[in-house]
């Protein structure tokens, strides 16, 4: 497991200043759900640039568009003005190799584990086409190497129902890495757990960046969870959202709990609060 | 857990036995006139006796009642698929598919026969539009229920319409759909004797019809029991299938049991 040894150059990763090529960019990009007198803004005119392999967290009051964000990366929700371009070209229609994961794990409960985690095989090329051919074997082994590196070594053979809350979730993005996809976005995808699951996950979640280095963007509403994951973290402000403020997270690779604790990092955490609860009295007062 | 299983099955069906017992008694002690009531074993020796003759007819109720059965469920699965991939086509249709589905299926039997003459076409076809409702009602409504957040994966890697419907829709429908085939599988059924009891010169519903008007109660009831057996052991068979292929709907409980 050489690969997982940390390198120096993870602590705090660069913003894009032309040197790393840009892998999403949001250029004045705004969206507006309905139309007329009915109109719901839910962007505002939002400027943001990820680079290729950065780890991205966008945290802010509920409600505020960081859904969004991940809706129109991922090519789910068209911008109303303004432009999103991933991977060099501009999102429209266009299918795009991301993987997903929400706070629900959402797994089919007539599949077993590995079958599940195999879905996106079945959909993506060029997998789609082996997919007959390899799923009893190549493919299979893919899954059951993902979940090794996720702790559930040996669960592949049960059905969802067998597993816990943190072990679906773990499978979760198991699914979401399996065709090897270059971006990875993270809808509060520890939300409904524990909060000793949820630290273990950040663990895992952060191996696996470190392991695959795909571009991930995190939407969550934990503070802690945002510093501890996130090369850079983007909070937002009150419906409809725009960017508030940019933070970079320079502590080094890998990081532990323990480290949540520390004064820089509690330090990084108030001034984050900061931000949240005053875009919260703005949209009460306003 | 299996000797409480085997106990209650023993239960059951000494009750069966107990219901027949009791006819025969209750004949026998107040001496009821076999025109109104004959006892259970001069019905299962008519039933004996006329099996032969009995035969084509149940074979031609079996296949009105299956061929009905199979278009009935092929319509429902497709009307089922469109209705419930769009919102707006279920919203749409519902109200005028709860209007068909509430009109009593005697009353169209003399419309099908007015265009299709009596005998096996109208039996097929009150059975078929007896059959669909519950089985579009259930497609429909197992598609609908498919967690979004799944759909928005599945989008997300580019999987059209169809590759959601195939791998996500569609299976997760199937509970949905074999517990409606056991119930439609008994309508098609009710269908198929009922049109045969109008308007046919074939089948079980026939047969029943004509022993009725010549007073032989003892073959009127001989039909009754064929359908009732027909009927229970058409519902077997789709429970068992449904048990193998949705296992996975119910086996949550096996485990708390055991």
């Amino acid at each position: 497991m050489m690969r997982m040894q940390p390198v120096a150059e993870f602590a705090g990763m660069p913003i894009p200043n032309g040197a790393a090529p840009i892998s999403i960019e949001l250029s004045d990009t705004s969206v507006t759900f309905g139309r007329g007198a009915r109109a719901v803004p839910a962007l505002a005119k939002t400027t943001l640039r990820i680079a290729d392999g950065e780890f991205v967290a966008l945290v802010g009051p509920s409600g505020c568009g960081k859904s969004t964000i991940l809706r129109l990366v991922s090519g789910l929700v068209q911008p109303t003005t303004g432009a999103v371009i991933v991977g060099g070209r501009e999102v429209a229609a266009r299918a795009l190799r991301v993987g997903m994961a929400f706070q629900n794990p959402t797994m089919l409960p007539w599949m077993t584990i590995e079958r599940n985690i195999m879905l996106p095989l079945k959909i993506v090329e060029p997998f789609r086409s082996q997919f007959r051919k390899l799923r009893r074997t190549q493919f299979r082994d893919k899954a059951n190497a993902l979940l090794e590196q996720v702790g559930l070594k040996g669960f592949g053979t049960k059905f969802p129902w067998q597993l816990s809350g943190g072990m679906l979730q773990r499978a979760n993005l198991c699914r979401a890495l399996i065709h090897e996809p270059r971006m990875l976005l993270l809808d509060e995808p520890f939300g409904a757990l524990d909060q000793f699951t949820r630290e273990e996950l950040w663990s895992i979640l952060q191996d696996l960046w470190m392991l695959h280095r795909p571009t991930v963007l995190l939407v969550t509403h934990d503070l802690r969870e945002a510093a501890f994951l996130a090369g850079r973290i983007c909070v937002m402000s009150a419906r409809p959202g725009r960017i508030l403020d940019e933070s970079r997270v320079s502590f080094s690779r890998p990081r532990t709990v323990a480290m949540t604790f520390e004064p820089d990092f509690v330090a990084l955490n108030q001034k984050l609060r900061a931000f949240i609860v005053d875009a919260r009295t703005a949209q009460q007062e306003g | 857990m299996p000797n409480l299983d085997l106990r209650q099955k023993a239960w059951s069906a000494a009750l069966i036995v107990l219901f027949f017992v009791a006819w025969e008694l209750f004949c026998l002690t107040t001496g009821m006139s076999d025109l109104v009531l004959p006892r259970p074993s001069q019905i299962f020796t008519t039933l004996v006796e006329k099996f032969p003759i009995l035969l084509p007819h149940i074979i031609q109720t079996l296949a009105t009642t299956m061929l009905g059965f199979v278009l009935g469920v092929a319509l429902g699965v497709v009307l089922g698929a469109v209705i419930g991939v769009s919102k707006t086509a279920y919203d749409t249709c519902y109200p005028l598919l709860v209007g068909f589905s509430s009109i009593p299926k005697v009353a169209v039997v003399p419309i099908f026969v007015l265009w299709f003459g009596s005998g096996t076409v109208p039996a097929v076809l009150t059975a078929l539009s007896i059959c669909f409702f519950p089985i579009v009602v259930n497609i429909a409504t197992g598609l609908a229920t498919t967690e979004p957040e799944l759909e928005d994966v599945l989008k997300a890697l580019g999987a059209s319409k169809f590759d959601i419907l195939w791998n996500v829709g569609l299976p997760r429908t199937m509970p949905f759909f074999f517990a409606s085939l056991k119930v439609a599988i008994s309508y098609a059924f009710v269908g198929a004797v009922l049109s045969e009891t109008v308007a046919s010169n074939r089948g079980i519903g026939n047969v029943m019809m004509t022993a009725s008007s010549n007073f032989n109660v003892p073959l009127v009831f001989a039909g009754l029991f064929v359908l009732a057996g027909l009927g229970v052991a058409l519902y077997v068979v789709f429970s068992l299938i449904e048990g193998r292929v949705t296992g996975w709907a119910t086996r949550k409980n096996d485990l708390i049991v055991t």
